[in-house]
């Protein structure tokens, strides 16, 4: 069973030839690859022989070594080139990336650690939820949305260039709600000049009530329409809030 | 009315990181550089006044925030729930994200050497994790970056706080 237990640290591929260097005490830029591959090979027979399901990252990475490893044992074609390129530089790249970005996710952990014990503020806003309790239905929205575009400047000649794209507009919509309990509908069309770019930020609205980023509710049926961001859950701050 | 004062009412009442443009905008007449001064006064202020409330700098905005010492009564009162647990996995899928970002997911895959989907989704509904646009490339993948939740729960002003890269040494520890 201890087997087990060692194995679930490997999480992929990665971790594994990581571990296996480290174990080895072996130089990253001087890795014996032949060595490494039987070592790596041997790991994922052991992972059979106790039937765990090898992911077939495991099995991408394998393939990767023993072409490197058939690489170094064929002497090389171009030896007139200046530079011999090794077999081995793209995997060393990897795994020192790797490594970085491990180390980094520590650090993120210890801000994570320092920063549990600051709680924000959040108020609870001043309309009760029910004042806007109100599903909003497509056709609610689009005519809000008519409104919103009878009162477009009509510009008779537009030349349309690819400047406005859903996309573009969805971030848009979602850095007006960062930090705010909700937008009002009109607002959310303030910065839109042409009819085009009206009609994109209106795609771009459905598409985040598609995706679950935003919810739309009003207060009254034909009343003011609220967007709102969908909270999500298990996280501190928004926490906070629920607890009153 | 006192500049400090009306800011003092602004961070009161707000829900998150306020832009020293957002107050700037809002008061109308007064420069950023009026405003930034002011805030810096108003921070002074409450550490001197060795409230249990301080006034913090993160994720691009300023925020009122607890001071640490309280936390132990904050939780009993809000449960343990209000902490964020993350794996290592979700940790270096959102290293990764920060560090490289915009990038998409196979790209964070080709790093980790492991699919990384249910992971991305986890961060994604955590709200630390956003899709922020889509590559110019076959099948136009979406594009994933941090968001402002993410400043704040790591308590940074922004994601150049974090250590570059370059400076991040893995070659001597053997």
């Amino acid at each position: 069973m201890e087997y087990g237990i060692k194995l679930e640290i490997f999480e992929g591929p990665m971790d594994l030839l990581i571990h296996l260097i480290q174990k080895s005490d072996l130089d990253i830029y001087d890795i014996p690859i032949s060595k490494i591959t039987s070592e790596y090979l041997a790991y994922l027979d052991m992972m059979n022989q106790l039937n765990l399901e090898i992911a077939g990252d495991f099995l991408v990475m394998a393939s990767t070594l023993m072409r490197i490893k058939s690489k170094m044992l064929l002497p090389s074609q171009e030896e007139d080139e200046e530079e011999l390129i090794d077999p081995r530089d793209e995997i060393v790249r990897r795994i020192l990336e790797y490594k970085k970005f491990k180390e980094a996710s520590k650090i993120l952990h210890t801000n994570l650690e320092n920063q549990k014990d600051v709680f924000y503020r959040k108020v609870t806003p001043e309309f009760k939820d029910e004042d806007f309790g109100i599903a909003v239905s497509l056709f609610d929205l689009l005519d809000a949305f008519k409104q919103v575009l009878s009162k477009a400047k009509i510009s008779s000649k537009e030349i349309i260039k690819d400047e406005y794209t859903i996309e573009k507009k969805i971030r848009i919509i979602l850095s007006l709600l960062e930090g705010k309990q909700f937008l009002s509908f009109v607002s959310i069309f303030s910065k839109d000049e042409t009819k085009t770019s009206i009609v994109v930020t209106f795609m771009a609205l459905l598409e985040l009530i598609k995706i679950g980023r935003i919810y739309v509710r009003q207060d009254k049926h034909f009343g003011e329409i609220r967007i709102y961001r969908a909270q999500a859950q298990t996280v501190a701050s928004s926490q906070i809030n629920q607890g009153q | 009315m006192e500049l400090k004062k009306i800011i003092e009412a602004l961070l009161f009442v707000s829900q998150g990181p306020l832009k020293i443009e957002t107050i700037a905008q809002i008061l109308g007449d007064k420069s950023i550089e009026e405003v930034k001064q002011a805030i810096q006064e108003l921070i002074k202020e409450y550490a001197e006044r060795q409230s249990a409330i301080q006034i913090i700098e993160i994720a691009g905005g300023v925020q009122f925030s607890t001071k640490r010492d309280y936390a132990q009564y904050i939780r009993k009162l809000y449960k343990d729930e209000t902490i964020l647990k993350l794996s290592a996995s979700a940790l270096e899928t959102l290293a990764i994200v920060a560090y490289k970002q915009p990038i998409t997911r196979a790209e964070i895959e080709q790093i980790r050497g492991v699919e990384v989907s249910a992971v991305l989704k986890t961060l994604v509904e955590k709200n630390l994790v956003r899709p922020c646009g889509k590559k110019e490339t076959v099948g136009t993948p979406f594009l994933y970056g941090t968001t402002q939740q993410f400043l704040v729960y790591f308590g940074l002003k922004s994601t150049d706080e974090l250590p570059s890269l370059e400076e991040i040494n893995v070659e001597q520890e053997q």
